[in-house]
């Protein structure tokens, strides 16, 4: 017996409370020496959770959900709360870090198909633990209750509507009625800080409990295929042989990740700050233009490029055919070669996703999705003029809504085809026609205007892109 | 265990038959705790699914603040709202006088995802922020992806004040054929 009595202390609370039976153990357990770098992104996901946990419990003190009283407690914690703003930023970033996490390290476990025998349902564990994330992801969006908060949530609300026969119970499940409004945030934060937690503390333990049962696996080695009859005793053999403690040996390469981690949380925050606040959130005001977070973005692109018919079937089919594809993807092959350079399709499927994801991200922030509301009038330099039917015809363009959409020498919205040389492609009946019945994606203007406007609208179309000294001939031009 | 030892198995299949007994009570009682602690709880959350969709009759202003025109957007509380609410009980509505006596009012959510649209008096078009939905004044879709006309709501004029009917969001519903 120690006569420290420090050290009698520890040994009398490691005898009750059985740290160095159980803990230890677990700490030093053999893992593959081939790991190394590879394996970092699980942890580090763990870390931006547990990022999430303690900044998420801080800022439920100073929140308040419910009606406009969340809006006040949010604006309170931006701007009055010490440290308010930057534990906002820390639980914003520590969200896309942990969504951004998470599928890299799926991405590398499924490169290196470490999901097959014996290690299945590591796997299935790990998607739902994805989706409860993204679903964590989701509703913290709506938590920041602001006019893009409560504009999202209808939108979630109409889609889940869509599913046949029980789409409006799931709505108004979702909207806690049938309005979007203070049973619905109620909602959402109950969600956000006691399900979705729960089911990940739970998720996370079996996750850990099953890696401990069927250790890491190894680097794969493409003349080793996995076989279930033979694979867990050459594995048990090898990690005697070659394997060393996790602890220290390849736990220092998580710490260094997970640090950097923690400090680009911690370092966006203090340079970029949390998004800022939308206006209130006043479910009939207007003048909202909602837009999902970042890691949502390609859904929103793909969901307007869809044609109105596969919309439906993409809006309910992503995610649930998503889900049980990744969820029994270990189903359908679990044993064979785990090499990238053995699996193509894995490396094909991978790159595929990766760049559709990247394309639809960047096409969601660039496209314009929508008119352009605040566009401004066409100055006299592009008119040509600044009095007379021609400045007119320029200014009805505004009026009327055009340039909203239609983009000419640089003004205007891009939503429909350009327009700066629209005088040398259409004739002045192709563009009567069209001003006045539409089609393809443009409304009908005949009921809204009258003879006089469309012509002067014409006549200035009629100059674009032709040579303003030469007389602009009436009827059919060339 | 063997038939030569009549008085040792009694005892044991006691012992057994009580041991089964004491499980499968367990497994009752626990079924009994879970179904008491669960079911209030699932039909306190789920009771907003199976509420009756409430219809209220809404002031949103004197005859008088209309002018024959364009639409107008109005406020008021939606028919469903809880205490706790405060501005997030707020529902809007585009309302036009048509002439003396005739109202015409549309939900401002589209009908392609619910986003709100905005009237732009002009061109006398709607338009979608979201994924560029059009409508014309009558409420048919002029462009973009909306499925639906916008969806009509009811107007009435009582002692003077002008009326709307709140209700649901208007959901866009998947038919089956
Ligand atoms: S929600 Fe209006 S166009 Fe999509």
């Amino acid at each position: 017996m120690s006569k420290n009595p420090l050290m009698r202390t520890w040994n009398w609370i490691d005898n009750r409370i059985g740290y160095s039976d159980y803990i230890v153990p677990l700490m030093v357990h053999l893992v593959p020496d081939s790991a190394r770098w590879w394996y970092i992104f699980g942890s580090a996901t763990l870390c931006a959770f547990m990022v999430q946990v303690f900044t998420g419990v801080c800022l439920a003190m100073a929140y308040v959900p419910g009606g406009e009283k969340t809006y006040e407690s949010l604006v309170y914690i931006t701007n009055t709360a010490p440290l308010g703003n930057l534990l906002r930023g820390m639980h914003y970033y520590g969200a896309s870090a942990m969504v951004m996490l998470a599928v890299i390290h799926m991405i590398q476990v499924y490169m290196h198909a470490t999901y097959k025998y014996p290690r299945e349902m590591n796997w299935m564990s790990g998607v739902v633990l994805l989706f409860v994330v993204l679903g964590m992801a989701f509703t913290g969006q709506l938590l920041r209750w602001d006019a893009n908060g409560v504009w999202s949530v209808t939108v979630a609300a109409e889609m889940a509507g869509r599913t046949p026969i029980i789409g409006p119970t799931i709505a108004h499940f979702i909207m806690g009625g049938e309005t979007v409004g203070g049973s619905t945030i109620t909602r959402f934060f109950a969600m956000h800080v006691f399900i979705m937690p729960a089911i990940i503390f739970a998720g996370i333990g079996l996750h850990m409990l099953l890696i401990m049962r069927h250790g890491i696996s190894e680097m794969p080695d493409a003349n080793d295929p996995v076989d279930p009859e033979t694979y867990k005793e050459k594995y048990e053999e090898r990690i005697h042989k070659t394997g060393v403690p996790f602890w220290p040996d390849a736990m220092w390469r998580d710490m260094i990740f997970s640090t950097i981690i923690v400090g680009i949380i911690l370092g966006c925050s203090l340079f970029l700050g949390p998004p800022t606040l939308d206006p209130p959130p006043n479910p009939s005001s207007i003048n909202a233009n909602p837009l999902p977070d970042w890691y949502f973005l390609w859904y929103f692109a793909v969901l307007s490029l869809l044609p109105p018919k596969l919309e439906t079937w993409v809006i309910l089919g992503v995610p649930i055919l998503g889900f049980l594809g990744l969820f029994f993807l270990p189903m359908i092959s679990n044993k064979g070669h785990r090499a990238p350079s053995k699996r193509p399709w894995a490396g094909g499927t991978v790159i595929f996703g990766s760049v559709a994801f990247l394309v639809l991200t960047i096409y969601g922030y660039k496209k314009p999705w929508s008119p352009d509301f605040g566009v401004k009038e066409l100055p006299a330099s592009v008119v040509g003029t600044d009095q007379g039917p021609l400045m007119e015809g320029a200014k009805l363009m505004h009026i009327k809504g055009c340039l909203y959409c239609h983009d000419i020498s640089g003004y205007g919205g891009h939503r429909g085809p350009e327009l700066t040389e629209i005088g040398k492609l259409l004739t002045r009946d192709d563009l009567i026609i069209r001003i006045n019945n539409g089609g393809h994606n443009m409304p009908a203007f005949a009921s809204s205007i009258s003879s006089d406007e469309l012509h002067l609208i014409v006549d200035f179309l009629l100059t674009r892109g032709v040579d303003q000294d030469q007389p602009i001939l009436n009827g059919d031009s060339p | 265990m063997n038939s030569d030892q009549p008085t040792n198995e009694t005892p044991c299949c006691q012992q057994q038959q009580r041991r089964t007994f004491l499980a499968r009570l367990s497994i009752a009682l626990s079924a009994v705790i879970g179904v008491i602690i669960a079911l209030p709880g699932i039909g306190f959350v789920l009771a907003p699914v199976f509420r009756k969709p409430k219809q209220k009759w809404r002031k949103v202003g004197k005859l008088d603040d209309f002018k024959v025109g364009g639409f107008v957007l109005v406020q008021y509380e939606d028919s469903s709202s809880v205490p706790w609410a405060g501005i997030t009980a707020k529902e809007g509505a585009w309302i036009r006088r048509a002439s003396e006596t005739e109202f015409i009012a549309f939900s401002i959510n589209c009908r392609h995802l619910g986003c709100p649209v905005r009237w732009v008096d002009d061109p006398r078009l709607f338009m979608c922020p979201c994924h560029g939905g059009v409508y014309y004044e009558d409420g048919t879709v002029a462009a973009g992806p909306p499925p639906e006309p916008l969806q009509r709501l009811n107007v009435r004029i009582n002692n003077g004040q002008v009326e709307i009917e709140s209700g649901p969001t208007p959901l866009t519903l998947t038919k089956i054929t």
